[in-house]
């Protein structure tokens, strides 16, 4: 009889053979279909079914591959499996134990981002020689992102953080989805025909390859390249690269990096034009100490009678340029604090009014006000105006003296 | 010397630049010099001016039945 002729196997045993025949036969391939009742356990093992229309496989992924997913599996999701087919003796139930699931959608999504990567870099969209300079000083940023999320709002405060001045105007947009795209070109494009912007940031903040999608259209890729207005994009985070980043004038690794880049801060701002008057004042500073030591040389060296009026026209000049050196910077002062008050403190020091404050005092004729630089101008007798800090003195010459130093005489000058 | 009223920010940082350059190069007379200084000054002041502004409000680029592109302030709650 068969029944007993035959070699009878335990459950077991019979298990075990399947279990070496499948697990030699079926380890280390591919399988494709379409995610169903995806589970993640408490565990962190992730239990799913993939299917097509006539057949069903469990798939199980284990904690640790499942910590290397590059992506969330959902019900409905058409992916490629990589494993190994196992049996599970207890059940008699075979499954696939799985290393790697690859979305198939993302799959097509990156074949086409690398086609069109190819088909315009040949074109020349991403050529560095045809990319725009940005503008310095920016007063309008157009931003076409969506009106909602983080990374509107992070390039609204850092622009208005770095340069409160800035005029900021938004195009609403869709960011993801069907007809993104669209409304994204047509947002810069609208900037273009409007005019009015300086500078365009063109982004979104992170997400999912098929989030970031629109950004990878060649729709966005055109409008971007045919901007007049220079575009920053800022799509995603660091690691995302889109086409639009390649086609934009500069690619910005932040919607907060893009704000960054577009508008300058303003306290360096601030500092370097406390700097520019810093110089100026120096240099002018500077020229009329030189201009002085002209004037002085003539009258302590050679006393050159006849050119003497010469010499005092210039010596008032001087004083003429020492005021309006003076008013420049407190005209500066009364605008500005901080870094500007200790500029103006220090040339308030070399102004004349101070110096009259340390006790000098300058003497002009009266009537007349030439500035009397020499003994010899003036005789007993002749009416003398003597400038004090605080005010003014009326008074007769009584005697004329020979000088000490004649040096002494000219520093009233100052 | 009072810089030109619609006068951009970059254009006065530019102009100020030249000068405080010639003002460097001291190749400049006195006189000269200080009308120079002078306009530099009221450049200054101009753009520390226009540092203290501060727009705050955020616009929102729109077109109307015509077509026609403007800004106008977007609302707060917008979408």
């Amino acid at each position: 009889m068969a029944l007993i002729e035959d070699k009878i196997l335990s459950v077991t045993e019979l298990t075990r053979e399947i279990k070496l025949s499948l697990e030699n036969e079926y380890s280390s391939l591919w399988v494709e279909g379409e995610i169903s009742n995806f589970k993640r356990h408490t565990s962190g093992h992730l239990y799913f079914s993939i299917k097509d229309t006539n057949a069903s496989l469990r798939c199980v992924m284990w904690r640790g591959t499942a910590a290397y997913l590059q992506f969330e599996p959902e019900d409905g999701v058409k992916v490629r499996v990589f494993g190994d087919v196992t049996v599970y003796e207890k059940q008699g139930a075979y499954q696939l134990r799985a290393n790697r699931i690859v979305p198939l959608g993302v799959g097509h999504l990156e074949i086409a981002f690398r086609k069109l990567k190819e088909k315009l870099a040949a074109e020349g969209l991403f050529a560095e020689d045809i990319k725009q300079a940005l503008p310095r000083y920016p007063e309008t940023v157009g931003v076409v992102t969506s009106p909602t999320g983080a990374a509107v709002r992070d390039i609204i405060v850092t622009l208005q953080r770095r340069w409160p001045a800035v005029r900021i105007v938004l195009a609403p947009v869709a960011v993801q989805g069907a007809g993104a795209a669209e409304q994204i070109a047509a947002a810069i494009e609208d900037f273009n025909r409007w005019g009015k912007a300086d500078v365009l940031i063109v982004g979104r903040g992170g997400g999912s390859l098929e989030d970031l999608w629109p950004f990878n259209e060649e729709i966005v890729a055109r409008a971007v390249y045919n901007s007049d207005v220079p575009v920053v994009s800022a799509v995603g985070h660091e690691v995302d690269f889109s086409i639009c980043d390649f086609v934009a004038d500069l690619r910005a690794p932040t919607p907060t990096a893009a704000a960054e880049a577009v508008v300058p801060d303003a306290a360096q701002v601030r500092a370097g034009i406390a700097r520019a008057v810093k110089t100026m004042s120096v240099r002018m500073s500077e020229q009329v100490r030189r201009y002085r030591e002209v004037v002085r040389g003539f009258t302590t060296h050679y006393g050159l009678r006849r050119i003497a009026d010469v010499v005092f026209q210039k010596a008032q000049e001087i004083d003429d340029f020492e005021r309006r050196l003076y008013n420049g910077i407190r005209a500066m002062a009364s605008n500005r604090r901080g870094r500007v008050d200790r500029l103006t403190a220090q040339l308030t020091a070399l102004s004349p009014a101070r110096v009259l404050q340390r006790g000098y005092s300058m003497t002009r004729t009266y009537p007349g006000e030439r500035i009397i630089t020499n003994s010899g101008d003036v005789k007993p007798g002749t009416k003398i105006k003597t400038v004090l800090a605080d005010g003014e003195l009326l008074s007769t010459v009584e005697e004329i003296m020979p000088s000490v130093r004649e040096e002494t005489i000219n520093e009233q000058v100052t | 010397m009072a810089p030109k009223k619609r006068m951009s920010f970059a254009e006065a940082v530019d102009r100020l630049e030249s000068i405080v350059n010639q003002l460097d190069q001291g190749e400049v007379p006195l006189e000269e010099s200080f009308i120079l200084f002078e306009e530099g000054v009221e450049l200054a002041k101009f753009c520390s001016a226009k540092l203290n502004e501060a727009e705050k409000k955020i616009e929102k680029l729109s077109k109307d039945g015509l077509g026609k592109l403007a800004a106008i302030p977007l609302e707060t709650d917008d979408e």
